[in-house]
C-alpha cells in the first residue's frame, strides 16, 4: 500500500516538474529541476520496499530490517542536487543582472542563429 | 600497493582544494597544477604496466568486500583513458597560462580544472554504478563553473542550456539506477553483470538499458547533441579544448562499460539501436560541420562526428572493433584538443570567428598553418598519423560482421570531415593576405608550444601504434569477456 502511494506521489512530482521545465520563465525551470530530483528520490525510496519492516538499527528480537542503502543514496543525491540548485540560482541571478529579463524566449539567439 | 589506483582521482582533488587557499599566488598555482597532472600521468603509466603483469587491480574502500562497498577498478581500458586525460589537461593548462587572463586565474580557474580532472578520472576508475553518478556530478559541477567563469552575456546564455540539460539527464540517470537497484538489488557493476547473466536479460532489463542509453547519449552527444555546439563554442579556448577532449568522452566510456559489461546479452536489440544512433549522429554532425561558417561551430560539430564514429565500434562489438574504437577514442581526445587550440589561436590572431573574414594566414603564421594541415591529415586518417589505425580496425571489423551501412556511413564521414576542415584551411590560410605586416599580431611562442606537443603526440601514436597494441588488445579482451572483469572483483576474497 505504502509503495503504491509513494509511487503515485513520485509520479505527480515528475508531472509537475515536467510542466515547470517546459515553461519560459527561468526560475520555474530551476524549480522544475529541483522538484524533479525530489520525485526521483521518492522513487529510489520506493525501490527499497518498506513493507512492515523495522528501522535498520540492530536490536534484540528484531530480525527483518528495511534496506538502508536507498536512503544512503538519497542522502548523497540530496547533497548534490542542493549544490547544483544553488549554483543554478546564482547563475540565473547573474544572467538577470546582465539581460534584465528572465524570459527564456528573449534570451535565446546565438550570434549566427 | 593497490592503493595506488585511488591517486588519479585523489591527487587532483587534494591539489584543487589546496590551491583554493593560495588564491593570489598565480604562478605557483599554474605550475603546481601542471606538475601534478604530469605526476598523475606517470603514476597511471606505472599502473598500466602493473595491470599487464598482475591483471586488473581493484581497491575496496574501507575494506568492505565486494559487493557491499564502493570500489575502484583499474583495467587497461580505464587506465589508458586516465593517462590520456591527464596528458590532455596538462597541455591545455599550458595553453591556458598565457591566454586565460588573470581575472579567471584569480577566481580559482586552476582549482576547478583539478576538480574536473578528478571527476573524469573517478568516472573512468569506479566500479560502482552509483559512484559513477557521483563522480559524474563532480565532473559536471566543475564544468558548470568553468563554462560560466568570466561570465560574458553570451557565455551565461549558453551555460543555462548546458546546465539545464545536464541536470535533467542526471535525474534520468538516478531513475535508471533506481530501477536497476529495484530489479537486481545491487549496485556493484561486476555483481550486476553476474546477476543479469543469472536471470538472463529480461525485456524489463532491456528497457532499463535503454534508459541508460538515453542518459549517456545526452552526456556524450550521441544523437542528442543539440546542446553541444553552442556550449562548446562560447568559453575561452583552453576551457573549450578541455571540454571537447574530455567531457563527451566520459559519456562514451560509460556507454562502452555499461553495454559491454552489463547489457551484452541482447545485442540484437541494444547494439542495433546503438548502431542506428551512431549512424544518425554521424549524418547530423556532418550536416552541421558543413553548414556553419564559424570556425568554433565547425570544430564542435567535428566532435559530434567522432562520437558517432567511435560508437560504430561499440555497435559492432567484436574484439577488433573495440580495439579500433579505443584507439580512435584516445586519438580523438588528443586531436579534438589540438583542433580547438588551433582554432582558438587563429581567432586570437585575427580577432574574428568567421571563415570569410580570414585569408592568407599561411604567410603571416606558417607554423600555425602547417600544424593545422597535419591535424587535418590526422583527422581524416592518413598514415602514419594516429587517425589511420582506428579507422582501419573499425573498417575491418565492419566488413567481417557485414555491417556495410555503418561502414559506408563512417567512411563517408571521413570525407565530410576532410571537406569541412579543408574548407577552413583553404579559406583561412590560402588566398590574399589581408593582414599587413604592421597590423600583424605577433605570434606568442607559448601559444604554439601546446599545439606542437599535440602534433608530436599524433605522430607518436601513429608511428608507435605497434607499442600500444598489446595494451589495446588487453583492454578490448576485458571488454569483450566480462568474466575477466567479474573474476577480478568477485573472486578475490570469498
Amino acid at each position: 500500500m505504502m509503495e503504491t502511494l509513494i509511487i503515485i506521489v513520485a509520479g505527480v512530482l515528475v508531472t509537475v516538474a515536467t510542466y515547470l521545465l517546459l515553461s519560459k520563465n527561468l526560475i520555474r525551470v530551476i524549480l522544475g529541476t529541483a522538484v524533479l530530483t525530489h520525485g526521483v528520490h521518492l522513487l529510489i525510496m520506493a525501490m527499497g520496499s518498506f513493507k512492515g519492516k523495522n528501522v535498520p538499527i540492530i536490536d534484540k528480537g528484531k530480525t527483518s530490517y528495511v534496506d538502508a542503502l536507498p536512503q544512503a543514496l538519497i542522502l548523497t543525491s540530496i547533497v548534490i542536487s542542493f549544490a547544483v540548485t544553488a549554483f543554478f540560482l546564482v547563475l540565473a541571478y547573474q544572467l538577470y543582472k546582465r539581460t534584465q529579463t528572465d524570459d527564456l524566449n528573449k534570451m535565446r539567439g546565438y550570434r549566427h542563429e | 600497493m593497490n592503493n595506488l589506483i585511488v591517486l588519479p582521482m585523489a591527487l587532483p582533488l587534494l591539489v584543487g582544494v589546496l590551491l583554493v587557499f593560495f588564491r593570489s599566488y598565480i604562478v605557483h598555482q599554474r605550475w603546481i597544477t601542471f606538475g601534478s597532472l604530469l605526476v598523475n600521468a606517470i603514476i597511471s603509466f606505472y599502473i598500466l604496466e602493473r595491470i599487464q603483469s598482475d591483471g586488473i587491480m581493484t581497491l575496496d574502500f574501507g575494506g568492505w568486500i565486494p559487493p557491499f562497498g564502493i570500489l575502484f577498478v583499474a583495467d587497461s581500458f580505464a587506465i589508458l583513458l586516465v593517462i590520456t586525460t591527464n596528458i590532455v589537461s596538462a597541455i591545455c593548462v599550458l595553453y591556458a597560462m598565457p591566454t586565460i587572463g588573470s581575472e579567471r586565474e584569480k577566481y580559482y580557474f586552476y582549482s576547478f580544472v583539478n576538480f574536473l580532472v578528478a571527476g573524469v578520472n573517478g568516472s573512468f576508475l569506479t566500479g560502482d554504478i552509483f559512484n559513477l553518478f557521483v563522480t559524474f556530478e563532480v565532473m559536471l559541477l566543475a564544468s558548470y563553473v568553468l563554462i560560466t567563469l568570466g561570465g560574458s552575456k553570451l557565455q551565461l546564455k549558453e551555460a543555462i542550456k548546458y546546465i539545464a540539460i545536464n541536470v535533467v539527464s542526471s535525474s534520468l540517470f538516478l531513475i535508471a539506477i533506481a530501477y536497476l537497484y529495484g530489479t537486481l538489488g545491487t549496485l556493484n557493476m561486476a555483481h550486476l553483470s553476474e546477476r543479469i547473466a543469472e536471470v538472463g536479460q529480461t525485456p524489463g532489463l532491456t528497457v532499463i538499458s535503454f534508459l541508460f542509453l538515453i542518459v549517456f547519449s545526452l552526456k556524450s552527444g550521441l544523437v542528442l547533441y543539440q546542446w553541444l555546439p553552442g556550449s562548446y563554442s562560447t568559453p575561452p579556448t583552453a576551457i573549450a579544448a578541455l571540454f571537447g577532449a574530455l567531457l563527451t568522452k566520459v559519456g562514451v566510456y560509460a556507454l562502452f562499460r555499461i553495454f559491454s559489461l552489463l547489457f551484452y546479452h541482447d545485442q540484437q536489440i541494444t547494439h542495433t539501436v546503438i548502431g542506428v544512433m551512431a549512424g544518425i549522429t554521424i549524418i547530423g554532425g556532418c550536416i552541421g560541420a558543413i553548414a556553419y561558417t564559424n570556425i568554433r561551430q565547425i570544430v564542435a560539430y567535428n566532435v559530434v562526428i567522432a562520437i558517432g564514429f567511435i560508437l560504430v565500434g561499440l555497435a559492432i562489438m567484436t574484439q577488433t572493433a573495440i580495439e579500433g574504437a579505443i584507439f580512435y577514442l584516445i586519438h580523438d581526445m588528443f586531436l579534438k584538443a589540438l583542433l580547438f587550440l588551433l582554432a582558438g589561436t587563429m581567432i586570437h590572431l585575427t580577432k574574428t570567428e568567421k571563415l570569410d573574414e580570414m585569408s592568407g594566414l599561411i604567410r603571416n603564421y606558417p607554423v600555425v598553418g602547417w600544424m593545422f594541415f597535419i591535424a587535418l591529415l590526422s583527422l581524416t586518417g592518413i598514415p602514419p598519423l594516429s587517425g589511420f589505425l582506428g579507422k582501419v580496425l573499425i573498417g575491418e571489423a565492419a566488413i567481417a560482421t557485414g555491417s556495410y551501412v555503418l561502414l559506408g556511413l563512417s567512411f563517408a564521414s571521413g570525407l565530410v570531415v576532410l571537406y569541412s576542415i579543408l574548407r577552413v584551411f583553404m579559406s583561412c590560410f590560402w588566398g590574399e593576405t589581408i593582414i599587413s605586416e604592421d597590423e600583424e599580431v605577433p605570434l606568442n611562442k607559448k601559444l604554439v608550444l601546446p599545439s606542437a606537443l599535440f602534433v608530436v603526440i599524433t605522430f607518436a601514436l601513429g608511428i608507435g601504434a605497434e607499442g600500444i597494441a598489446p595494451y589495446l588488445s588487453n583492454a578490448a579482451e576485458t571488454l569483450t569477456n566480462p568474466s575477466i572483469y567479474i573474476d577480478a572483483i568477485m573472486s578475490e576474497k570469498q
